[in-house]
């Protein structure tokens, strides 16, 4: 099983953990899984309503000392 | 002798080499430093000047100065573009066939805009992030008669602004030519608002309203039917339209790539220290990093200036001083005469205030001052 792809969006504004996402499933393949790290709390709602729409698997999200891990799949 | 070597002659670059030209002056007169600029272009341009070629308020002649003016007496500039990075060796190979060796080495090649990325966009939309494509914009906008005007952003994408600043622009160019009731704007945007910054967002969405600029979120261009005028997203939406203006998605630069340097020709980089990753003595400026912030003209500068400070530091006491806090500034056209602007680093966000004519002539000064700035004196 490929490696756990990490997005580290810790500390970006702009253009901020969302878009650091998206560029980042440009590049994986159907099937990886990526862990968003993001110390914006709008992030943790924002990206599963995303994934929700483009059809990506979104897994969890948790939070630990100021840090959001949102865990997702790359579906298509 | 401690040989620094400069890769890229952008504002990143330049900036840093004038800075280090100043702090090292007796050490460059003295021979203990040598500092070598190796760039593609003879020519430095201006960037953000594009925005304004677009719609005619400046000429491609504004945008550009002779390299060599811009650099403080000392620095060796060699217009010889790298093509190979041995990084083991200390050590790059240039396209004359020439190799440089380097104590430490900053890589500012920048980003190239890659609309081919998506399919039917290079047929089907208008840009303007180079100077042929910003006159082509020009040309079509002065043609246009009227219709459905659509702005699409890809990610990632040079300037932060850029979309909300031609959009406003859009707007007050089509008045001007008092077009304003045959012609439609609509904007979309990657992300769940208009903006990534959540107070910029908070700021432009009223404001679009307000001139009657529609917009769509949560859109990311999958393709461009460019025959049938379509654009299509990732979330499975269509828009028509008569006219595409896109802010493309943007790489770094080939020979990154091909060097193995880093995927897309961003090269992994920490964000306080600046070095590449893995490399005590490589560092990375501007659009070239992986860094997740803003690939912005203050980026590369607020960036020189703190790895300025550093080399110079590593060259006389051993060791860098100061770490990069993530400071970004951005200005913010909201149309033909009035701006905002936005400044934040890795933990303050920013609060943009309402738009104002002084800050719009800030703007309109700075595009001259620029210069003074590349110079590494503003």
């Amino acid at each position: 099983m490929a490696e756990k792809i990490i997005v580290d969006g810790r500390g970006s504004f702009c253009p901020g953990p969302l878009m650091e996402l998206i560029v980042a499933l440009k590049s994986a393949q159907v099937g990886d899984e990526l862990e968003v790290l993001s110390t914006d709390k709008g992030s943790a709602n924002d990206i599963p309503e995303w994934l929700n729409k483009v059809g990506h698997e979104y897994i969890s999200t948790t939070e630990s000392e100021g840090v959001w891990h949102i865990t997702l799949r790359k579906k298509k | 002798m401690k040989k620094i070597l400069i890769v890229g002659g952008g504002m990143g670059g330049t900036i840093l080499a004038n800075n280090l030209a100043r702090r090292l002056t007796s050490e460059l007169k003295s021979g203990k430093v040598r500092i070598t600029m190796l760039s593609a272009s003879e020519k430095h341009m201006y960037q953000p000047g594009l925005l304004y070629l677009a719609v005619g308020k400046i000429t491609p002649d504004e945008l550009y100065r002779d390299q060599a003016s811009l650099l403080e007496p000392g620095i060796e500039f060699h217009v010889d573009p790298v093509e190979e990075f041995k990084l083991d060796n200390n050590q790059v190979k240039t396209k004359s066939g020439k190799t440089f060796d380097y104590d430490y080495m900053a890589i500012a090649t920048g980003s190239r805009m890659f609309p081919e990325g998506i399919p039917g966009m290079v047929e089907g939309a208008e840009t303007f992030y180079t100077e042929d494509s910003a006159l082509k914009m020009f040309k079509r906008l002065q043609s246009f008669e009227g219709g459905k005007v659509v702005i699409t952003v890809g990610v990632p994408h040079k300037c932060p602004m850029a979309p909300l600043e031609i959009t406003f622009m859009l707007h007050d160019y089509f008045k001007d030519r008092g077009m304003s009731d045959k012609v439609e704007l609509q904007y979309t945007y990657p992300i769940g608002r208009v903006h990534s910054l959540e107070n910029v967002a908070k700021w432009a969405a009223p404001e679009m309203d307000k001139l009657g600029i529609k917009y769509e979120t949560f859109f990311n261009i999958k393709e461009v039917d460019a025959k049938k005028k379509v654009l299509k997203s990732e979330e499975g939406n269509e828009i028509n339209y008569d006219l595409l203006i896109t802010i493309p998605a943007h790489k770094g630069m080939e020979v990154l790539e091909k060097n193995g340097l880093g995927q897309s020709g961003w090269i992994p980089t920490n964000k306080t220290k600046l070095n590449m990753e893995g490399r005590d003595n490589v560092f990375v400026l501007g659009d070239t990093t992986n860094i997740p912030i803003s690939k912005a003209g203050s980026t590369a500068h607020f960036e020189a200036d703190t790895l300025g400070e550093n080399l110079a530091a590593m060259v006389k006491i051993g060791m860098p001083v100061k770490e990069y806090d993530g400071k970004v500034f951005c200005f913010i056209e909201a149309g033909k005469d009035r701006a905002s602007y936005a400044m934040f680093d890795y933990k303050n966000p920013p609060d943009p205030k309402a738009p104002t004519k002084a800050v719009h002539w800030f703007k309109m000064a700075y595009n001259k001052l620029y210069w003074i700035s590349a110079r590494g004196l503003l």
